[in-house]
């Protein structure tokens, strides 16, 4: 059984329609990618399954149980957690201020400030520090560290490598076997087409509001990809 | 002498002001509403406080263990139920509900206490004195309010940087989007919000009942000090909102020993003066 079943969902902004009749299946324990152009509903998906866009109720259905148009802070709740886009740390908090907020869910498991620190060292020295005064990928690690707090069974992360060097991308990649490791399902929205295969057991591409393409990583060609990611 | 005991009362009236302020700031602080209701509920505790003493016959700085927790509670059932429905759009629609809200405080009071003047009476509290050198002499009932100040934002700094509680109110201050994104239900925050000022309120109002004479239409004057407060401290600091009631005390209290008829408008003096100086405040939060 899926821990995550997404069936013909769509979303619209006022009366813009952004996403039409999606299907999107994730496994317990397992990770997915979603890629895309800029401007295919990447994000909107992301905002209609934790809730902060309505939803239809059966077009979520997360544990066995349609979850779709609750309230985000319920759907946390539930096991849901959400990396935002641009990271969003709270700035009048610190680094373990903006942690600790993800625990307010109180949600117990294996994810602690400790367990947090020891996946980014770096975090522990910096710990006192405005969360906005890090560099960008200290903030892209407080945001994720900010959502294991909540210790969710399914982590969702909205372009953790947007705007990062490289070098800086390949330290936050890193983390996410350790994340992996603990059973958590992880769903990545990447532009960058190379990390997702690399990361993601099955991928998924989408492009105006639809799911284009499907699969594993290593059964699609390029051209497929191509295809499905520019519609050309 | 005669001057700096003007400074020395106006510090102390100061504090009244600083009480008077400090729930606008918090509720400013943390959900950018401007309650232009704010002073008319200081002066529904105030004579909550009367309905205590009256039906009950306590002390009025007894009439505190009612009155707190009384408008707590309302500041919880008012934010949720008529508050949270004007947030999150426009700016307009909270104005014009608190000061709907403000003109139905005033007539209620009316209503209820008529237009006659009133006073709670603190006994040997309100004569009680500490002569100083010089002939200055500090009264107790002045000093008590003053240290009630003192600590109120003492304590409320204290909640808002070193519990969990007041995390989630700078974190949903910063961004209640994001917040609710951690299980925070942002409605419940700002009610407890409301709660915490209301209390404040409800202390302010006892201490400017026991200090001075009140009626239900006096409100809309609170407000505006309570604002000028706000505003000389700098926007969302409360140790800027003690010291912001503290420079409009001393204005006033110099403005008075000038001539009795100016008091106000010295206030209202140092009010412009430090917004044309520095717009932002003298304590502005500093942020990111
Ligand atoms: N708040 C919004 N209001 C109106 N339209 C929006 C809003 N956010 C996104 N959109 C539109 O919805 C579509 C999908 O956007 P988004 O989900 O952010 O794309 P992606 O994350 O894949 O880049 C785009 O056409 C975008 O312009
Ligand atoms: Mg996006």
């Amino acid at each position: 059984m899926s821990l995550l079943a997404v069936r013909g969902l769509t979303a619209r902004y006022g009366d813009f329609q952004a996403l039409f009749g999606i299907d999107l299946d994730i496994a317990a324990g397992e990770t997915v990618a979603i890629i895309g152009a800029n401007g295919a509903g990447k994000s909107t998906f992301l905002k209609a399954v934790t809730g902060q866009l309505a939803a239809a109720p059966d077009a979520v259905v997360y544990d066995g149980r349609p979850i779709g148009g609750e309230a985000p802070h319920h759907i946390v709740r539930r096991g849901i957690a959400l990396v935002p886009e641009g990271r969003q740390l709270f700035p009048s908090l610190t680094v373990e201020e903006n942690l600790l907020m993800g625990a307010c869910v109180g949600r117990t498991g294996h994810w602690t400030l400790q367990t947090v620190y020891e996946l980014f060292p770096v975090l522990r020295e910096r710990r006192s520090a405005p969360g906005t005064a890090l560099s960008g990928g200290q903030q892209q690690m407080v945001a994720i560290g900010r959502a294991l707090m909540a210790n969710p069974r399914l982590l969702l992360c909205d372009e953790i490598s947007l705007g990062l060097a490289p070098i800086v991308i390949r330290d936050i990649y890193a983390a996410v076997p350790a994340i992996r490791a603990g059973g958590t399902a992880v769903l990545v929205v990447e532009q960058d087409i190379r990390q997702a295969m690399a990361v993601a057991d099955r991928v998924y591409c989408f492009q105006e509001g639809h799911v284009s393409l499907s699969g594993r990583p290593a059964d699609l060609t390029l051209d497929q990809i191509t295809q499905a990611y520019f519609g050309m | 002498m005669e001057w700096v005991n003007a400074v020395v009362q106006g510090v102390m009236l100061g504090g009244l002001f600083a009480l008077f302020a400090t729930g606008l700031s918090l509720i400013f602080g943390v959900m950018r509403l401007v309650n232009l209701a704010h002073g008319d509920l200081i002066v529904l505790a105030a004579f909550l406080g009367v309905a205590v003493v009256e039906g009950l016959g306590l002390h009025p700085l007894v009439t505190l263990v009612i009155v707190v927790p009384a408008m707590a509670l309302l500041g919880y059932g008012l934010q949720r139920g008529l508050l949270n429905l004007t947030l999150g759009g426009d700016i307009l629609p909270p104005l014009l509900v608190t000061f709907g809200l403000s003109i139905v405080i005033q007539n209620v009071l009316l209503e209820t206490f008529s237009a006659d003047t009133r006073r709670l009476q603190a006994g040997a509290l309100e004569t009680a004195s500490i002569e100083l050198a010089g002939g200055i002499s500090i009264g107790w009932l002045p000093l008590i309010v003053l240290l009630l100040a003192v600590a109120v934002i003492g304590g409320l700094q204290l909640v808002f940087y070193r519990t969990k509680i007041g995390r989630i109110f700078r974190a949903t201050s910063d961004n209640p989007a994001v917040a609710r994104l951690m299980g925070v239900n942002h409605r419940h925050v700002f009610a407890l919000a409301m709660a915490l000022a209301l209390a404040v309120c409800a202390v302010a109002g006892i201490l400017m009942a026991i200090r001075t004479n009140f009626t239900p239409t006096i409100g809309p004057a609170r407000l505006l000090f309570a604002f000028e407060a706000v505003i000389i401290g700098g926007l969302g600091s409360l140790w800027g909102t003690l010291a912001g009631g503290i420079i409009l005390g001393v204005a006033q209290a110099i403005g008075a020993q000038i001539h009795p008829g100016v008091q106000i408008l010295a206030g209202h003096i140092a009010f412009l003066a430090v917004l044309a100086v520095r717009p932002q405040g003298l304590f502005p939060r500093l942020r990111d």
